[in-house]
């Protein structure tokens, strides 16, 4: 698909003047603040920016998990409704995450499998029987190349950090929600596993056809993966548009200064037609 | 969990608090089986017997004469005369004897009044009943013969005679003993042995105390429950739900704290009248006044897990918010809760004693309890009289029991916070 052709698709998640103010006494923090954006079906876009700069209040926002100081969401091209637990229950079937710390992600009290069987009961309800839900646990970690066999009844601190992570990816195979948000799933990783678990984030988009909203603070890895950037500073968004023409032909003086910042831009992404290229 | 459980067992002072405190409770389980009886049960005339065993003099002497030949045990014990001098002369009939040879010009600078043989020599030489030497009064010299007789009454190897009264109203000896008689203890028909002596009323100290510590943990218990319950239940909603719902809740919370705990005790109890304060009912009270500072810590505790991105998570699957506090909250609080509980006992166990300390704990008419022990101790001034078995134990077994619980609690602190580990 081109990227006309991507910016024709339905709309999936939109965003109008979203501004989230947090306030903690006196002191007031404007960590999201009246950004704009459209979403398309099967698109995956890259919010970049530095630490702090609200991606992952942003996030927040749009899994339902933080309030929202004023502006509105958009979903599947209406307005979100998150009000009642019955609404939640339905948005949170189009919209699943994967968050940046495996470690923290996981409920150190119970066996990985309950993680596993909270999507399924999700997906396919509880009433399923029980040949198909371990066909279906033994499926989706496959998908990511874990042994079901092996992580049955295990606790998470028995696991990788990578591993970890991998199993969220089963998660989200087993859930096949619209959109995946993914913030900074990979900085807590080891190098080697990064690559891994890009690689399966990405096989399991073409699988699905799923849009994935990746955050991240590395240019060069949105880059790498995504169709359309956005850059954000202190809240605001900078900067959007097609991958290539937001890192080839950067206009904000920001998104010059996070492209010079990686040096090794070139190498590590193999992106030498980024400064030679189409142009 | 076994793991965690395991860990705990492995840390010492866990260890120690804990075998204290079950010591204590099954010493105090298991002694009333041996003794059973009303703890609060008036067995002396009077008060304050020390600790000892008491052999009834009437039944002693009936046991050794009226029985059968066999039943007259001799025993030449090592050094029984200068025991049995020792105890006839007091310190005071002591030091009556210095001064009596200090006033037949003995150097007495030099005299031990605890060497007995020493002073016995010196008063064989120069005191003669017979010749009241000048300068001393009547009175003085009569209680010297007393003392002197009694010395020679010790000492001598006659035997005593026991005396009745027959059908015509005449004394006559029915039996004699020597001093190197002796009956045993189990053949004497009435003796009871008080390890820790009686109270200002009579009542076997160890016995009530005893009753008393369990009454008081079980105290302790019911309050920590009811404060930790209470507790746990308004922290997790406030720091877990927020909004308006923290805002009632903290100010609640403020409000039991702004007023001081101890004292809303007092008026509460005060206001509830002596009739109506049972064992039950000052519990509830105190655990109904302590409960302010488990929710606050609770609340900290959850708002800092409540952003967590495994709670994050279990909002994404659709868990509901009770199942979310319960297994995603609680469980990360357990060990936390754990040891508020301990430390509520704890509290539970002193705010009761320093209630009846002030004649505001349970009505004393039916159990004893540790505060109501001290109380009595205070009222009837064993602290000042000298009297410290019936004090001093009380405090003892306070301090031990709340010092095993702060100690367990210690213990799991250096468990579950691997910063404190040494
Ligand atoms: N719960 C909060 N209360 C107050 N300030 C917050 C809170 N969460 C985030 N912030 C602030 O909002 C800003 C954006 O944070 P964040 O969204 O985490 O940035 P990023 O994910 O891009 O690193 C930061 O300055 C942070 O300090
Ligand atoms: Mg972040």
């Amino acid at each position: 698909m081109t990227y006309e052709e991507l910016q024709n698709a339905p709309l999936c998640l939109s965003g109008r003047q979203l501004t989230k103010v947090f306030v903690n006494g006196k002191v007031s923090k404007t960590a999201v603040d009246h950004v704009d954006f459209d979403f398309h079906q099967g698109e995956v876009i890259s919010i970049v920016g530095e630490s702090g700069s609200g991606k992952t209040t942003l996030s927040k926002m749009l899994l339902g998990l933080l309030n929202v100081t004023s502006g509105t969401i958009y979903f599947k091209g209406e307005e979100r409704k998150i009000r009642t637990m019955a609404q939640r229950r339905a948005y949170w079937n189009g919209i699943q995450a994967i968050f940046q710390d495996p470690f923290s992600s996981y409920n150190i009290f119970h066996k990985i499998d309950a993680v596993l069987d909270d999507c399924i009961n999700m997906r396919y309800g509880r009433h399923i029987d029980k040949q198909k839900r371990e066909d279906l646990k033994t499926e989706a970690c496959s998908f990511v190349n874990l042994k079901y066999a092996e992580l049955t009844n295990k606790y998470p601190f028995e696991l990788s950090g990578g591993q970890m992570q991998r199993l969220m990816i089963a998660r989200i195979f087993l859930l096949k929600p619209q959109i995946l948000l993914a913030d900074e799933p990979t900085s807590m990783i080891d190098a080697c596993s990064r690559a891994t678990i890009l690689d399966m984030l990405l096989k399991l988009r073409d699988e699905t056809g799923m849009t994935v909203i990746f955050i991240t603070h590395d240019i060069g890895l949105a880059y790498y993966i995504s169709d359309t950037v956005y850059i954000m500073e202190h809240g605001k968004f900078v900067e959007s548009g097609s991958a290539d023409e937001v890192i080839l032909h950067p206009k904000a003086a920001y998104t010059k200064r996070l492209i010079s910042d990686v040096p090794k831009i070139h190498e590590e992404w193999n992106l030498d037609d980024v400064f030679t290229g189409e142009e | 969990m076994r793991h965690m459980i395991r860990n705990v067992f492995h840390s010492p002072k866990f260890v120690w608090g804990f075998g204290i405190f079950v010591f204590i409770l099954i010493f105090c389980i298991v002694y009333p089986l041996f003794n059973p009886g009303n703890p609060l049960e008036m067995l002396q005339v009077g008060g304050f017997a020390a600790p000892g065993t008491y052999v009834n003099v009437y039944d002693t002497v009936a046991a050794d004469i009226n029985k059968e030949e066999t039943l007259k045990i001799k025993f030449r014990l090592p050094g029984a005369d200068e025991k049995r001098l020792e105890s006839v002369l007091s310190a005071d009939d002591r030091n009556t004897m210095l001064k009596f040879l200090a006033k037949v010009g003995v150097d007495t600078s030099e005299v031990d009044v605890e060497d007995l043989d020493q002073l016995l020599e010196l008063w064989e030489k120069y005191f003669d009943p017979t010749s009241q030497p000048k300068g001393i009064t009547r009175a003085d010299w009569n209680k010297y013969k007393r003392i002197n007789n009694a010395i020679n009454r010790i000492s001598s190897t006659d035997r005593r005679s026991v005396s009745e009264k027959d059908q015509d109203g005449q004394m006559a000896a029915v039996g004699d003993f020597s001093s190197i008689d002796y009956v045993s203890v189990d053949e004497v028909a009435n003796h009871i042995t008080l390890p820790l002596g009686t109270d200002n009323f009579g009542r076997d100290m160890l016995k009530e105390l005893v009753s008393a510590t369990l009454t008081s943990v079980e105290m302790g218990f019911i309050a920590g429950t009811v404060a930790t319950i209470i507790g746990l239940l308004f922290g997790l909603l406030a720091g877990y739900v927020g909004g308006v719902l923290d805002d009632i809740i903290t100010f609640i919370t403020n409000l039991f704290t702004v007023i001081p705990g101890f004292v809303l005790l007092i008026l509460i109890s005060f206001s509830i009248g002596q009739e109506q304060r049972g064992v039950t009912t000052v519990a509830l009270v105190i655990g109904l006044t302590g409960w302010t500072w488990t929710a606050r810590s609770v609340r900290s505790q959850v708002i800092s897990l409540r952003n967590r991105d495994h709670v994050n998570l279990s909002k994404l699957s659709g868990h509901s918010l009770f199942r979310i506090i319960l297994s995603d909250i609680l469980p990360y609080i357990m060990s936390y809760v754990v040891m508020a509980f301990i430390l509520q006992v704890s509290s539970g166990i002193l705010s009761e004693a320093q209630l009846s300390l002030l004649g505001l704990g349970p009505k004393s008419t039916e159990t004893p309890t540790l505060g109501l022990m001290m109380n009595w101790s205070m009222l009837y001034k064993a602290h000042t009289s000298g009297y410290w078995w019936a004090y001093f134990p009380i405090i003892l077994t306070i301090a031990g029991v709340s010092f095993s619980l702060n100690l367990m609690n210690t213990g799991l602190d250096q468990v579950f916070n691997p910063a404190l580990r040494d």
